[in-house]
């Protein structure tokens, strides 16, 4: 068989490396996306202290260090049976939308958007965050870099650092937030949500009136009927900090909805033997391959996923682009919610509206006046001895599950990570992009190659985090071979 | 106009971390670009590792080497790197020490993957499936780099010219050293520790310190500390006392101790074995007189005994380059 490698995914945070394997005819017969790292959290956080988990767990990954923090400090709540006074709540709340703050940004500017700004077909030394700079112009790159360094200014300020928060602990937060640093934060708030708004605006003027990039979005290369799933609130919508779980099958009907206290019940893990990473799909389906659709329990977990899940957004402007997003992308709506948005792409305008609502709840949190209370703190009474904890990582829900003595030392762990969910979804889009973009052996360019990983880069998969399970990057490369299995191109990348 | 000095920045098994640090140099970012030519980045560009092979042996100025060994790939890289860079810097505390995951070396591969593939809450795997280095699929062989059994700092593979601490080093420090290269200044002795102090944390921590003397560890759930004075003083463990100062203080600053991420102070070859010598110095066991050796020792025993994880505790980031490396359980 053909067999094309590419290697190493670039801009993507983590290792990784897809095998496409031709057939006789020189169409695509298969494809394998391998994650070729693994760290081992789970096995080296038995004998750690559950209280160190918050610090211990950030290191799972650097890009997204805040949710990892988040679901481990309230699984540590449950561990230690402590509910945080409100004020930490709400402060936990604010620094995690200044977290989505700047990572959507960072994603939408450096990462995935390249592909779009830039444009598919260019030359791969122009498509990167330079190239970004360059066709944008300086100043709405100093814009990036503010808005990115006034939200880790807040990391800092009211986490300890700027990556790897230290401030978490069991029943609060350790550190308060006086009345002058409230003002500077509504201040921030506000920029932020300015930006955002002019975020939008670039992705409607670039994408959204280009009729080719349109086009793209909405063909059938990137489309993929599953399960999607994410965290929601009391009314249904979208949640990043709290809520329950809910999935919803590809017709947009609820499936379960479900506390990730059971998370257990609801997600299973596959495992195959040439992937470091694991394959989590929906339990009460059961795995059926790298399939879409209803009768497979294959599910996404993303910005696109966490719209489809929802009945809106919980902040004025984000419900607005929401319904632009699912009126633009012809989604009729039935029983008052917008049927799912199925094109893979559209997932990068999706992380937009997310973008503005963490804006707007970060502004919410900050005009609140008991944000500044400083009872942040209730000290535990017991140890549980298990804690689950959930966050929506920007990548997908992230669940913690402890397990401990009773002196608090951990005995178990068990980690579900953003990146991690969207596995399948991610390796059935590779191959689907493959298809499309090879056939009848025609030789494979360098922006046919780019739209493979663009096909990846969606996701925005964060390998650093998807490999916790042992070391955490991935480049990429592709190899092609023919039906004999001999290599008839390589395209590496790192 | 001359031709830019290349810099890289490499990540070997990483958490992205270093990576976003240096993003977080923020507008001095447009300096960097300004006076060097950031020439492979896998983070933020498409350069291939066969750019790199087609250099001219020594032609990168500076790569800044982050992560650590962890598998074939990883040691693979950090050789091509140090054969194509002038100076090579461990950058953060992944590369230089090991860092968090270095905590897997308490364990064998095997238990590792163990934990994940077998005796796992979520994972069904009846057929007892564990990845392997090589699996013949229908279409034919795939191949991933077999993992290392333990972890290695980039030292233990090539050789090191500098080393920058820190999980992440912080980037006011990451611009120090830049910018000392950028105006040409000389750099220290090779092997050095650039981009943090020479003494401790303490040194920099604007809490209160008076006489050290502790009766009783607390965990750090367990009490709300006073805001102003120093922590180990209030009976939590704060590794500031055995730790490089660099970080500027910051964890003491919303009252939690110092974890050690900046690695040893100038001098000392073992982190966890400062901390401890230091603890046995201020533990107050109370008046001795009269004690056999035996209960003085339960005395100590039964205040280090509050302290159920040693190896989390005093080697959370530097156990690979501990003297201990590996099991000290
Ligand atoms: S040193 Fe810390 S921030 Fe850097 S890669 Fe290692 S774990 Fe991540
Ligand atoms: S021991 Fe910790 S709290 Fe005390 S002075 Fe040193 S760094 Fe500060
Ligand atoms: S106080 Fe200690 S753990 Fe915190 S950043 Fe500084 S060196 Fe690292």
């Amino acid at each position: 068989m053909n067999k094309i490698t590419i290697e190493p995914i670039t801009r993507l945070e983590g290792h990784g490396k897809i095998e496409i394997f031709l057939d006789e005819k020189g169409n695509v017969a298969n494809t394998y996306f391998q994650v070729p790292e693994l760290r081992g959290f789970e096995q080296f956080c038995v004998g750690r202290l559950a209280e160190d988990m918050p610090v211990i767990t950030n290191r799972i990954c650097g890009v997204c260090p805040e949710a990892h923090h988040m679901a481990s400090v309230k699984a540590l709540d449950d561990l230690f049976g402590v509910v945080p006074p409100p004020a930490a709540v709400k402060i936990r709340e604010l620094i995690y939308m200044a977290f989505y703050v700047t990572d959507h940004t960072t994603h939408f500017y450096a990462l995935g958007g390249p592909d779009f700004i830039i444009g598919p077909e260019a030359p791969p030394a122009e498509r990167n965050i330079l190239g970004v700079i360059k066709k944008v112009g300086l100043d709405i790159a100093k814009q990036v870099i503010d808005c990115r360094a006034r939200n880790h200014h807040i990391l800092e300020l009211l986490g300890g650092r700027g990556i790897h928060l230290v401030a978490g602990v069991p029943g609060g937060w350790s550190r308060a937030v006086s009345v002058d640093e409230r003002r500077q934060i509504e201040d921030i708030a506000r920029k932020n949500i300015d930006f955002a708004l002019f975020t939008l605006k670039i992705f409607s003027d670039i994408v959204l009136k280009n009729s080719a990039y349109l086009d793209l979005i909405t063909s059938d290369i990137y489309l993929h009927k599953t399960y999607y799933m994410g965290t929601v609130d009391d009314k249904n919508r979208v949640n990043f900090y709290d809520g329950l779980v809910r999935v919803v099958d590809p017709e947009g009907k609820e499936f379960v909805k479900y506390h990730p206290k059971e998370y257990a019940s609801h997600i299973a893990e596959h495992v195959e033997p040439w992937t470091y990473l694991k394959f989590p799909y929906l339990k009460n389906i059961g795995w059926k391959g790298f399939e879409d659709g209803i009768n497979s329990g294959v599910y996404c977990a993303t910005p696109l996923s966490r719209l489809n899940v929802s009945d809106g957004m919980a902040t004025q402007l984000a419900q607005e682009h929401y319904e632009q997003f699912y009126e633009t992308l012809g989604s009729k709506k039935i029983n008052g919610r917008y049927q799912p948005v199925h094109y893979r792409l559209a997932t990068h305008w999706a992380r937009l509206v997310e973008l503005l609502y963490a804006a707007e709840h970060m502004l919410e949190l900050a005009i609140d006046p008991e944000i500044t209370s400083d009872h942040i703190r209730n000290i535990p009474k017991e140890i549980k001895g298990v804690g689950i904890g959930s966050v929506e990582a920007p990548r997908g829900t992230l669940t913690h599950h402890y397990i401990s003595d009773t002196r608090g030392v951990l005995t178990k762990i068990n980690l579900i990570v953003g990146t991690t969910n969207n596995y399948a979804p991610m390796s059935m889009s590779i191959k689907r992009a493959a298809q499309k973009f090879i056939y009848n052996g025609q030789i494979v360019t360098e922006g046919l190659l780019n739209k493979i990983e663009m096909a990846f880069r969606l996701y925005d998969p964060c390998l650093s985090c998807a490999t916790h399970t042992l070391p955490g990057k991935m480049p990429m490369e592709v190899t092609i071979r023919d039906k004999d299995c001999n290599i008839i191109r390589t395209l590496a990348r790192d | 106009m001359a031709e830019l000095p290349k810099i890289s920045i490499y990540w070997a098994s990483s958490c992205g971390g270093c990576e976003i640090s240096v993003v977080n140099l923020n507008e001095k970012i447009l300096d960097v670009a300004a006076n060097f030519n950031l020439f492979f980045c896998p983070c933020l560009l498409d350069t291939k590792k066969t750019d790199i092979e087609a250099l001219p042996d020594k032609d990168i100025l500076i790569t800044f080497f982050n992560g650590s060994i962890k598998n074939e790939d990883n040691a693979e890289m950090a050789h091509l790197l140090r054969k194509k860079s002038q100076l090579l810097i461990a950058f953060g505390s992944c590369s230089s020490e090991g860092c968090i995951p270095g905590l897997s070396n308490l364990h064998s591969l095997d238990d590792q993957m163990n934990a994940i593939y077998l005796d796992n809450l979520t994972t069904i795997n009846p057929d007892r499936i564990i990845p392997r280095h090589e699996t013949i699929v229908p279409e034919g062989a795939l191949t991933i780099p077999a993992i290392y059994d333990r972890v290695r700092t980039l030292s233990e593979i090539v050789e090191v010219d500098y080393y920058i601490p820190g999980c992440p080093p912080e980037p006011h420090q990451i611009w120090n050293v830049i910018d000392h290269v950028i105006k040409q200044r000389p750099l220290p002795e090779r092997g050095s520790v650039i981009g943090a102090g020479r003494s401790t944390v303490c040194d920099e921590c604007s809490r209160k310190k008076g006489n050290k003397s502790i009766k009783k560890f607390y965990r750090t759930y367990e009490i709300v500390p006073e805001p102003e004075t120093c922590l180990l003083e209030q009976g939590l463990i704060c590794m500031g006392i055995a730790t490089r100062d660099g970080c500027g203080g910051l964890c003491p600053k919303v009252n939690m101790p110092c974890t050690g991420c900046y690695g040893t102070p100038e001098g000392v070859l073992d982190q966890g074995a400062k901390m401890a010598a230091a603890l046995g110095s201020i533990l107050d066991i109370g008046d001795v007189k009269g004690l056999t050796d035996d209960e003085i020792n339960k005395r100590i025993d039964d205040i280090i005994n509050e302290i159920p994880d040693f190896a989390g505790m005093f080697y959370k980031y530097s156990l690979c380059s501990s003297i201990l490396k590996g099991k000290v359980i």
